[in-house]
C-alpha cells in the first residue's frame, strides 16, 4: 500500500498553468512546472481547496462511478449525514433512505447511526483520558493527514477511534451477510460521500490495514437519481432510520462535539482556521478544554467538494430536519461494536525536512534565509512556487533554480543587455546630431 | 529577521514590538517552523517553542519589547531575549508559580497568570537571568538536542 495517496487528479488539457491553486494550497503542495500544476504527493492532505479554486476545472476529485454497483450481487448504500442537507422540503430522513433503495441499492445503513455509536465511545474515551486533553477529533481524514505531516506533538491527542463510516461499513456487511445469505465478498458496501478525502481514506487508510468500504460515490452523482424516487418514497417511507439528532448533527461543524454532551470543547472549520487552532494548541495556549473538533471544509462535511448545496444552506436544512427528532436511535447496548479502536499507531511523517541530517539542514536553512533576502519577496507565483520562501526551499532541495524567478531573470537580462543599450544610446545620439547637421 | 551564517549553526534574530499582542508569538512560531524543517525532534521543538513564546509575551507585557537571538547548533538551541525594560526587582519571587505583576488589562486578555518564568525554566535545560533595575533584562535559555 502506498504511504502517500492523493484523491486529486489533474486534467492536463484544461490546466492553464495559472497560480490560483498553488496560492490556495494550505501545505504548499503544488508547483507549476512546464506550464502545468504538479502535486507533491507527500505534502498533499486531500483538503480539496485546489478543486474549489480551479476556474478551469482542471483539478478533478477521484471517486467511483455509479457503475460500481453492478460489480456486486448485493449492494448497501452508506449515506453520509450531509446527504440529507442537499434537499429542499425534506422533513423525514426516511424518504431519502427509501429512495436509495428505489434507486437500486438492496439496503441502506445510515452513517449517522454509526456516528451515534462513535459519540458514545468518544464520551467514554474523553472521560477516561484526562491526561490527553484536549482530545482532537479524527473523523476528518484531511485533519489526520495534516497532523501526521505537520503537528507531531499533537498525534497523542488524536481520538484513536475509527470514523463513523468505517464502523457503519462493518455493521452493514454483517447485516447484509445475515440477511442475504451471500458471501461477504459478494456484497458491495458503497459510501455516498461529500468529499474525495474519504477516497484516500479507503485506498490508503492510516490506522487500520484495510477498510471495509468497497467504493466511494459522490453525493453530486447520486443526488439527481434520488429526486424522482423521493416523490414516490414520500408516500410511504420504509422505516430505515437508525439515527436521531446526534447522528445527523455530525454533518455540520459542531455536531461531533455536540454528541459528547459536554460544553468543554471548541469546533473549528476551514483549513486556515484549523491550522491556526493546531498551531496554538501545539504551543499549549489552550487550557481546560476536553475536546477539539476540526473539519477541513467550511461548515463541516456539508462543505465537501462533492456536495451540491451551499454548505450554509445545507446546515440550515439539517438543523430543520432533526429539530424535533429523538436525541439518538443507535446505542452500544443494542448495537455493540467489536474493536472500534485504531489498529495501527499513527506515525509522524517529517515530509517538510530540508536536509538529510542536522548539519545538512543547518546548511540548507542558511541557504533558504540567504535566498529569501535576494529574492524580491513579491510572492507573485510566476516561478511556479506559491511564495518566494517556497522557491528558496525548492532551490535548497535541488528542485528549482534562482533563475526561475522572473524578477531575478529580468535583472540579469538588464545586466547582460546593458552594453547593447549603451550602443543603442550612442547610435541615437549620432543620428540626432546628423539630422541636426542636415537641417543646418 | 536577520540571519548570519556562521557554520555550523543557524543564527536567527527577531525584534519584538512593544504592546502589540496581535503580533506576540510571531518569533516563536517562526522558530518552530524552522526547527520542524530541520528535522529536530518534536519534543525539543515543543520545549523551545513554549519557552520562547512565554518569553516573547513577557517582553511585550513588561518590557516594551526587545530583541531575540536564537542560535541553533548541532548540540543545542540557545535563545537570548534582551530588553531595555524596568528590570525584575525580585527574581526569586518572579520565579514562583502564580506570582504576577501584570496589569489588570493584560490579565483580562488571558495573559499574566504568573506562569511565564516558571514555564520557561521548566521547559528548558538551562536558564540564566541577568537583570538590572531601570536598565533591562537578558534571559538566556538553552535546550539541548540529544
Amino acid at each position: 500500500m502506498a504511504k502517500f495517496y492523493n484523491s486529486v487528479r489533474l486534467d492536463e488539457s484544461l490546466c492553464k498553468g495559472c497560480i490560483n491553486c498553488i496560492k490556495r494550497c494550505p501545505t504548499e503542495a503544488i508547483r507549476v512546472r512546464n506550464g502545468k500544476a504538479v502535486i507533491r504527493k507527500e505534502f498533499c492532505i486531500d483538503c480539496g481547496e485546489c478543486i474549489r479554486i480551479c476556474q478551469n476545472h482542471a483539478k478533478l476529485p477521484t471517486y467511483d462511478s455509479l457503475d460500481i454497483m453492478k460489480n456486486y450481487k448485493y449492494t448497501v448504500a452508506l449515506p453520509a449525514p450531509s446527504l440529507y442537507g442537499q434537499f429542499n422540503n425534506l422533513y423525514d430522513a426516511r424518504v431519502v433512505l427509501t429512495a436509495l433503495k428505489l434507486m437500486g441499492f438492496d439496503d441502506v445503513y445510515e452513517v449517522s447511526g454509526a456516528a451515534e455509536l462513535v459519540s458514545e465511545l468518544s464520551r467514554e474515551y474523553v472521560r477516561t483520558h484526562e491526561d490527553q486533553w484536549p482530545i482532537i477529533s479524527s473523523a476528518c481524514p484531511t485533519i489526520v493527514r495534516l497532523i501526521r505531516i505537520r503537528f507531531p506533538n499533537l498525534i497523542p491527542h488524536l481520538l484513536p477511534i475509527l470514523p463513523p463510516v468505517e464502523i457503519a461499513a462493518r455493521l452493514a456487511r454483517k447485516k447484509a451477510v445475515e440477511e442475504s445469505g451471500l458471501a461477504p465478498e459478494d456484497i458491495g458496501i458503497l459510501f455516498i460521500s461529500p468529499c474525495p478525502a474519504k477516497v484516500t481514506y479507503v485506498k490508503a487508510p492510516l490506522c487500520i490495514d484495510k477498510s471495509e468500504i468497497d467504493g466511494v460515490l459522490a453525493i453530486k452523482d447520486v443526488y439527481p437519481h434520488l429526486l424522482t424516487p423521493m416523490k414516490q418514497a414520500a408516500l410511504g417511507p420504509e422505516n430505515l432510520a437508525i439515527s436521531g439528532k446526534i447522528g445527523i448533527g455530525w454533518g455540520s461543524t459542531g455536531g461531533e462535539a455536540g454528541g459528547l454532551l459536554s460544553d468543554s470543547y471548541l469546533a473549528a472549520d476551514g483549513m486556515e482556521n484549523v491550522i491556526h487552532v493546531l498551531e496554538d494548541l501545539e504551543d499549549e495556549k489552550f487550557h481546560d478544554l476536553q475536546f477539539i473538533e476540526l473539519n477541513a471544509c467550511s461548515g463541516g462535511c456539508v462543505g465537501g467538494v462533492l456536495t451540491v448545496e451551499n454548505p450554509y444552506i445545507a446546515q440550515a436544512k439539517l438543523k430543520r430536519l432533526h429539530k424535533y427528532d429523538v436525541v439518538a436511535r443507535s446505542h452500544l447496548d443494542t448495537t455493540p461494536v467489536k474493536d472500534p479502536g485504531w489498529q495501527n499507531k499513527l506515525e509522524y511523517e517529517p515530509v517538510f525536512n530540508l536536509g538529510d541530517n542536522l548539519l545538512d539542514s543547518i546548511i540548507k536553512i542558511n541557504l533558504v534565509e540567504d535566498l529569501c533576502k535576494r529574492l524580491p519577496g513579491l510572492d507573485c507565483g510566476s516561478c511556479g512556487a506559491p511564495t518566494c520562501k517556497a522557491l528558496a526551499e525548492d532551490i535548497a532541495r535541488g528542485l528549482a533554480s534562482e533563475n526561475d524567478c522572473v524578477q531575478v531573470m529580468r535583472e540579469y537580462l538588464k545586466q547582460i543587455t546593458s552594453p547593447f543599450s549603451m550602443l543603442d544610446r550612442d547610435f541615437q545620439k549620432e543620428k540626432a546630431s546628423e539630422e541636426k547637421e542636415k537641417k543646418v | 529577521m536577520d540571519v548570519q551564517s556562521s557554520t555550523p549553526g543557524v543564527v536567527l534574530k527577531y525584534v519584538v514590538s512593544p504592546n502589540d499582542f496581535t503580533r506576540a508569538g510571531e518569533a516563536s512560531s517562526n522558530v518552530k517552523n524552522i526547527l520542524k524543517q530541520m528535522g529536530i525532534s518534536p519534543d525539543v521543538i515543543r520545549k523551545v517553542s513554549i519557552a520562547m513564546y512565554e518569553g516573547e509575551i513577557n517582553m511585550v507585557i513588561h518590557a516594551n519589547g526587545g530583541d531575540i537571538t536564537v542560535t541553533i547548533t548541532p548540540e543545542k538551541i540557545e535563545m537570548v531575549l534582551r530588553d531595555d525594560g524596568p528590570g525584575i526587582p525580585d527574581v526569586e519571587k518572579a520565579m514562583q508559580a502564580g506570582y504576577s505583576t501584570a496589569p489588570e488589562q493584560v490579565r483580562s486578555l488571558g495573559f499574566g497568570a504568573g506562569m511565564g518564568l516558571p514555564n520557561m525554566k521548566n521547559y528548558t535545560d538551562e536558564m540564566k537571568i541577568d537583570t538590572v533595575l531601570g536598565v533591562g533584562t537578558t534571559v538566556t535559555m538553552s535546550v539541548y538536542i540529544s
